[in-house]
């Protein structure tokens, strides 16, 4: 382990500084903060990759939190999993903010308190990433998930508020869930940290250690909204602001996987792989539900939530893989192709949104002619999603097809392979209105261009990251 | 059977009524209480399970005052936003989800 | 990085950058664009003249680059990829200005004119491409450029036939890439090679290897339109003319014809397909969609729809020849790959000449139609006669090597086959000709949009293209035994990859 200097250690600054931009936004007042929210995090985009090189050439990092260590301190440490969820945080978070600068309009009370909310979440998040033992990361955990609740209420309407109280119901059972889970571990073990738990947490584990695992799985995959506990993602993504989706179902969904994946590659490997094929059928079920669900939405943003509940599937078919090595690659390949093409696609929604002045897939005639860079943007971002080349979707699902192979789980590859062409009827459902002529009554908004090419600039990226994959990949064998 | 044991399993019960409730009753005021009520069991079950030696163990301790704090914090937002949906639709209960 | 590496990815490039900038172009900037345009057309012919120059030489361009760890981008000309993106690079300089006649005034030119481009890149990435992984990723891309072209004019017609066509190559595409990856796992690779690939598998393998074939080829056989994987093709008619021209001589269904060729000679390896049994089925399905196309053009009243079924059935002689196991056959498939192209774009070309100028959709409504266009009507005849075959045509060179190697394949049914749909074609093109050249000129045209100006019966740019390309019909069909021809080439290509150092 390197210790770098306690002041200047990045990881440190990880979680400082969008605390500090938060509050710093939260004095400034109601709408204030933007420039430096997008100043902070254009500097954590550094500090992630900067990280992210280092672990990928093999170092790894750790802090130890005022110099008090476990187990009454607090200890984060980064290795390649950890740090490729920071990379793509801050990356999917800054065109974000660049986007949400233009897209709250002054006086807005939608965006009154985006700002600080976004740095908590940003704050939670990347905590989250880096804590090195379990009650840390139920801590971030409720950070994370009480910073989304506030975000998603901020548009303010009834429906808003109501789906903002069952997010955060359904995020505090599982985080609950999750707590007696850690509670339980504790009795069982004496400790909570995952180094120690690592070696402790043997095939012959006492009934507890699996009860506890249960528990913080099950709780966990409440808040990934992994089919059938995904009813409350599509009201809270899809009523939103159009920003506040896109970090949702970009990155803090991803959160609880990357905490699943983590006690399973980690101090739970004895217990959870018992788990692995129900793991897999639900992922495979939300597949095909929430495409089914994606086909049949009637508002554009609905069925961009939905197509989030189908794609957090993938993420899940890698379990019964993760014995042989691909399959986290694979896994890690997917959270990147999905972190930036649905941030990439919420955005063009928000856009379409303000210039149609509704949200419904009818609507959409003729924004192919109107607002052709939005259209492009969306076009790309389902590209991804669809899985087509040569796109970030396009090697996920063929890492996950291989793996499977590999394996002899061919159910799994065919399951992959049938997602692609669901997600393709909903993606072109909505390209092929779009294509449709305006009626001639039709009139849009103008619509600033910083929102337009944001959107852009995300599933663009989400598309290019198909061609350039071998540096992401070296993260994924860092991992300990 | 220990003390310790008996907290963590009363601590079991509090938290599976706490999860029920929270999942059953269409009441807001009611099903915040019943969060509670679940963090409650989960610090009981973690405090009594960790009670196996006579000296008590500081972790679990600090542990459950942090988890106090972030309950407290997770019933403040919750206790607005019900206020906040009273406010709009004069109403204690979610309405259903629809899309349309 | 040497000039062996850059001159295919500029080869790629000399499409895809100006294809980028002519989506950022304001509408109202033609010159700007049409310049863009002809340059790119241009520049791209002059390197694929040096490649090919290079090639014949014997030299070897290639270039990779790894995705994942394990996982290539390649490129490579090679002698076989040359065919394909010397048609396509000379095809697509027509095209272009026949498309900007055509489109003269029309909206949304540089979305059209971009994804046309993509369109043009995404070909010659088919046919550099090394494996089939780099295959797969530009026959996508393929099919997602042309979508919007296809759906170009926005109507519930188009859009409907654009919808049909992405439901068929998309199921299409999974299958193939369902193929690819299981071959993937099973070679740890897939890069193209003389006599194939997959004959260093045990014969354990063999029901595997059986299954990935048939996957394989019913991904490649959507774009290819074998029957019955067809049904797209006639529906995609909707789409503008120069966009007809591309998917039915330049880019897609010859996509698919060139993948099968490439599945069977360099994954497979002719000899191997051979031993798996798997070439005489791939020949009874060339063979069904040859006669079931010639059959359905006999009766369509619509001339873009007669010459889509005619379509089907051409570009199957192209598999046959693939699937009459010998090196005759070979020839012979290969190049009706050009010959079929080069016709076929004439077709078109005067099919939307007559809409454009006259408002003539139907058959029916062709009578007298060679009196008021001569030119048109000329080459349009030239076309014809080359489909069914006629002497001195390119299309009586195919045929005649198709024939010969079903007779060295002892494959008597096959000449039989090419035969009937000989007659076939006759008996859809010729009432076709009788009309237009033998009855009288109608009292009023359906709709006529651009008047007579001296011997110019219309826009000089809608008419200069297909009087090209049916000369070098004819120049193909006499000249075919010179050097420098695309029998010539097919020859070489046969020679060199297949009965020279292909055997083992």
């Amino acid at each position: 382990m390197s210790m770098s200097e306690p002041l200047f250690d990045p990881l440190a600054w990880l979680i400082l500084l969008p605390l500090a931009w938060a509050t710093l936004a939260f004095v400034l007042g109601p709408g204030r903060g933007a420039w430096p929210a997008i100043a902070g995090l254009a500097t954590q985009c550094w500090l992630a990759l900067d990280l992210a090189q280092k672990v990928g050439a093999g170092g790894t990092a750790a802090h130890v939190v005022g110099g008090w260590g476990a187990p009454l301190g607090i200890d984060l440490a980064v290795d390649g999993l950890s740090a490729a969820m920071l990379l793509l945080t801050q990356a999917v978070a800054l065109p974000l903010a660049i986007y949400a600068r233009s897209y709250f309009k002054p006086g807005d009370p939608a965006g009154t308190w985006f700002w600080p909310l976004t740095g908590f979440l940003i704050a939670g998040l990347n905590a989250l990433f880096v804590s090195a033992d379990l009650f840390n990361l139920y801590v971030t955990l409720e950070l994370v998930g009480l910073a989304a609740v506030g975000l998603v209420a901020a548009g303010g309407g009834a429906q808003q508020v109501a789906a903002a109280l069952r997010y955060l119901f359904a995020t505090l059972v599982g985080s609950g869930a999750y707590l007696l889970g850690v509670a339980l571990i504790y009795g069982a073990y004496g400790t909570v940290s995952i180094a120690t738990l690592l070696p402790l947490v043997t095939d012959d584990a006492p009934r507890l250690a699996w009860i506890a695992g249960g528990l913080m799985v099950a709780g966990l995959m409440l808040k990934t909204a992994l089919f059938p506990f995904h009813f409350w993602l599509p009201p809270a993504h899809g009523g939103a602001p159009a920003p506040v989706s896109a970090l949702l179902s970009a990155l803090v969904v991803k959160a609880s996987f990357y905490l699943i994946l983590r006690l399973w590659l980690g101090p739970l490997q004895a217990v959870l792989p018992a788990f692995a094929w129900l793991m897999a059928l639900l992922g495979a079920a939300a597949i095909f539900w929430g495409s089914w669900q994606a086909i049949r939405a009637v508002k554009l943003k609905r069925l961009i939530a939905y197509s989030t509940v189908a794609q957090l599937g993938y993420l899940f078919l890698i379990f019964p893989l993760l014995a042989a090595p691909g399959a986290i690659h694979a896994g890690v390949m997917q959270v990147f192709a999905h972190g930036l093409a649905k941030a990439g696609m919420f955005a063009a929604a928000g856009v379409l949104i303000k210039a149609t002045g509704q949200d419904t897939v009818a609507g959409l005639a003729g924004a192919v002619e109107r607002l052709p860079v939005t259209m492009f943007a969306f076009g790309l971002a389902g590209m991804t999603l669809m899985g087509l080349p040569p796109s970030s979707g396009f090697l996920a699902k063929w890492q996950i097809i291989e793996a499977a192979l590999a394996q002899g789980h061919w159910i799994i590859a065919a399951v992959v392979l049938a997602g692609g062409l669901l997600a393709a009827v909903y993606v072109l459902r909505v390209l092929r209105q779009a294509f449709l002529m305006a009626p001639a009554s039709a009139t849009l908004a103008p619509v600033p261009r910083t929102l337009e090419w944001s959107a852009f600039a995300l599933a663009a990226a989400s598309v290019l990251l198909g061609l350039r994959g071998v540096e992401l990949m070296q993260l994924p064998g860092a991992v300990t | 059977m220990s003390t310790g044991f008996v907290f963590a399993l009363a601590g079991a019960v509090l938290f599976s009524l706490g999860v029920a409730g929270v999942v059953l009753i269409g009441h807001l005021l009611r099903r915040i209480l019943a969060f509670n009520l679940m963090g409650s069991g989960a610090f009981l079950v973690l405090v009594g399970l960790a009670q196996r030696q006579d000296v008590a163990d500081p972790v679990p301790q600090a542990m459950v005052l942090t988890g106090i704090v972030v309950a407290v914090a997770a019933t403040a937002l919750a206790l607005a936003l019900v206020r906040k949906l009273h406010a709009l639709t004069g109403q204690l209960g979610l309405p259903g989800d629809v899309d349309e | 990085m040497t000039s062996h590496e850059l001159l295919p990815l500029a080869v790629l490039a000399s499409s895809l950058l100006p294809g980028l900038i002519i989506f950022a172009l304001p509408e109202a900037w033609i010159g700007v664009r049409t310049f863009l345009n002809l340059f790119a057309a241009i520049a791209k012919l002059g390197l694929v003249a040096l490649l090919l120059a290079g090639v014949a030489a014997g030299e070897e361009y290639g270039v990779r680059y790894a995705v994942l760890p394990g996982l290539e981008l390649a490129l490579k000309a090679d002698a076989l990829g040359m065919l394909f993106i010397t048609l396509s690079a000379i095809l697509w300089l027509f095209t272009t200005l026949y498309a900007i006649g055509y489109l003269e005034g029309a909206p949304h030119r540089s979305r059209f004119f971009g994804f046309f481009s993509l369109c043009v890149t995404a070909t010659m990435g088919i046919a550099m491409a090394a494996n089939l992984f780099t295959f797969f990723i530009f026959y996508e891309l393929l099919t997602l450029s042309t979508f919007p072209l296809v759906v170009h004019r926005g109507t519930d017609k188009a859009m409907k036939g654009g919808t049909i066509y992405l439901a068929y190559t998309l199921i299409g595409g999974t299958a193939l890439l369902a193929g690819i990856v299981w071959l993937h796992h099973l070679l740890g690779h897939t890069e193209f090679a003389h006599a194939g690939i997959a004959a260093a598998l045990g014969p354990e393998y063999a029901g595997q290897l059986k299954i990935i074939f048939l996957l394989l080829i019913a991904g490649v056989g959507v774009k290819a339109a074998i029957v019955p994987l067809h049904g797209w093709l006639p529906q995609a008619m909707v789409a503008p003319a120069p966009v007809s021209a591309l998917l039915h001589a330049v880019a897609v269904v010859k996509a698919g014809a060139f993948g099968i060729v490439r599945i069977v000679y360099e994954v497979y390896g002719v000899e191997f397909a051979q031993s798996l049994d798997l070439l005489y089925p791939l020949a009874i399905f060339a063979a069904v969609t040859i006669l079931w196309g010639s059959f359905r053009a006999l009766f369509q009243d619509d001339l873009k729809k007669r010459l889509a079924y005619s379509t089907v059935s051409q570009v199957s002689y192209i598999v046959l020849g693939v699937a009459l196991f010998g090196p005759i056959g070979t020839i012979g498939g290969l190049v009706h790959l050009v010959h079929q192209g080069i016709m076929k774009i004439t077709l078109f070309f005067c099919a939307g000449n007559f809409a454009e100028t006259l408002g003539i959709h139907k058959v029916s409504e062709m009578d007298g139609a060679g009196r008021r266009m001569p030119l048109t009507t000329l080459a349009f005849s030239i076309g014809a006669l080359g489909m069914m075959g006629a002497p001195l045509t390119a299309g009586a060179v195919s045929k005649a090597w198709l024939m010969d190697g079903a007779t060295a394949a002892r494959m008597d049914w096959a000449i039989w086959v090419l035969w009937t749909s000989s007659l076939l074609n006759a008996a859809y093109f010729l009432p076709i000709l009788w009309r237009a050249w033998l009855r009288p000129v109608p009292a009023a045209w359906p709709e006529e949009h651009i008047a007579r100006r001296g011997w110019r019966e219309t826009a000089l740019l809608l008419l200069l293209p297909p009087l090209f390309t049916a000369a070098a019909t004819l120049t193909a069909g006499m000249l075919a035994d010179s050097e420098a021809t695309p029998l010539a080439w097919a020859r070489l290509i046969a020679e060199r990859e297949y009965i020279g150092q292909g055997r083992p």
